[in-house]
Order: structure tokens, then sequence, then C-alpha cells
């Protein structure tokens, strides 16, 4: 077995001394591990986070393998559980926290009160407008990384990420719906990878305030 | 009054969620900023919008 010390050398492996006790320092939530929780968790655990806070109520089913980092063997199983063995294939040492619960106005302020940075990653827009408008306004020293419009083939510069406000960031192209279109794993991807990257730079005081 | 950056006339006051509403947004898919803060979503009906505010509109679609 490694020690967490040469597990922590090599995924911290180039940085500083102070960008590793800041990411070591960090607290992220990740709220929906679809497509873009499950592949944002994934990012964030090979970043060393030092605290990482999964939420989803949902099951793996066999049409999430198209975009989800999820497997076979997963199917039937909570995806907070089936996602947690896997990101500790990755670092035995996080610190996960991670829980079954659907994400409410209710439980946030008791889910996401020790987090500094939130990440959306619900699917449906009505639960993204709820998650933003509700941590957004129950804090003020709370950022939030949202994805909207993740679905179809289009080019991969029309995800884009963007500040919208003080505390809120927005990735994706801002339009596509998956009502419409068919959800493509390279996009959904692309999506999650520039909100894991803001998640970095934001701990890393690499955005501007 | 500026909506997303940009310069809009509003004859009179009106609540935020009528204000949506006229301008094609469905109120359950946006979270608002109104002049630096955001405002909870069951206080849109409550929360009157004049000629001298300053709102940002975020819309969600679905996918994740």
């Amino acid at each position: 077995m490694l020690s967490k010390e040469e597990i922590n050398a090599a995924l911290g492996k180039g940085l500083t001394q102070a960008q590793l006790d800041a990411l070591h320092n960090a607290r992220v939530a990740v709220v929906g591990l679809g497509g873009l929780g499950s592949n944002i968790a994934v990012a964030l655990t090979r970043l060393g986070i030092g605290q990482l806070y999964l939420y989803d109520f949902d099951r793996v089913e066999l049409s999430n393998l198209n975009r989800q980092y999820y497997f076979l063997d997963d199917i039937g199983q909570y995806k907070a559980d089936a996602l947690l063995k896997h990101l500790r294939q990755i670092n035995p040492y996080a610190a996960l926290h991670s829980q079954v619960v659907k994400v409410t106005q209710e439980n946030i302020p008791a889910l996401l009160g020790d987090c500094d940075i939130i990440c959306e990653a619900l699917d449906d827009a009505a639960g993204k407008a709820m998650l933003v408008s509700t941590v957004l306004s129950t804090w003020s020293d709370k950022k939030v990384i949202a994805g909207s419009g993740i679905a179809g083939f289009g080019k991969a510069e029309e995800i884009t990420s963007k500040k919208i406000t003080k505390n809120l960031y927005l990735c994706g192209d801002g339009s596509s719906d998956f009502h419409d279109l068919p959800l493509c794993g390279a996009r959904v991807a692309l999506c999650a990878m520039q909100q894991a990257l803001l998640a970095a730079r934001i701990i890393l005081d690499l955005e501007e305030n | 009054m500026l909506i997303n950056g940009e310069e809009k006339a509003l004859a009179c006051p009106t609540a935020l969620s009528e204000l949506l509403t006229q301008l094609g947004y469905r109120t359950a898919f946006v979270a608002v900023e109104l002049n630096g803060n955001i405002i909870k979503q069951k206080d849109f009906s409550s929360t009157t919008i004049t000629d001298a505010d300053k709102l940002e509109i975020v819309s969600f679609v679905g996918g994740g």
C-alpha cells in the first residue's frame, strides 16, 4: 500500500508548497453526481482537494455510461457510493464526504455550510436555479460554479467559463437543452473540466475577485 | 434599468416575477441578482423593480 505522502507527492507534482496548502485546505462540494458531477469529482480528487463533499440521490443506470464516470459493475448502486469507490482508487487518503441525499432549499444550510466552493452539477434547470439562488442568497462568501448548456455536438469553443456576478461562475454554452438534443460524453466532460479548472483557479487565487 | 448589461426602459414599477415573464423567462429556471444581491426565488413576486435598478438574470437549461 502506498503511503499518504507518496500519493500526495504524485498528485501535487510540480506545485509549490503554497499551492499544495491551498488545495489541501480547500473545501469543495459537488451537487449532483451525473455527467458533470462525477467527472468534476474525479478531476478534483486528482488535484488533491482537501475536503470533498459529494451529494446525489440517484442510482447508476446503464444509460449513464455514455457520459458518467461509472462502470457496468456500478449499475444499481447509489452514485454517491459508486463514485466514492472510484475516487478511493485515485486517492485512498482523500477526505471524501459522500451522501445519498436530494439537495433541497431546506437542507442546503446543513449540507453546504462547511464548503467554500460549490460545483452545481444537477440535471434539471429548476434544480440548478434553486441551488444557485439559495446558496448565493444564504451566504455572501461562497462561490458557485454552475453548468448550463452541455447538450448536442456543438463545437468545443462554444463551451465557455464566465464570471457572472461576484460569487457566480457559469460554464457551458448557456443554451443547449438535453430535452432537445442528445448528450455527448465528450461535450459534457468539457463543461465538467471547465468547472473543475475554475475551482482550482479560485482556490489558487488566480481568478479576479 | 440595466438588464444583463443592456439599457432598457421600464415605464412603471413592476413585480420581478411579472417582469421576468414579460421578458420571456421561466421564473423557476432563473437566478436573479438585483443591485448586487441575489434574490430568493420565493421573493420574486414581492420584489418590485424600478427604472433605477440593475438586474443580472441567469437562465438555466437542463443537462447534467
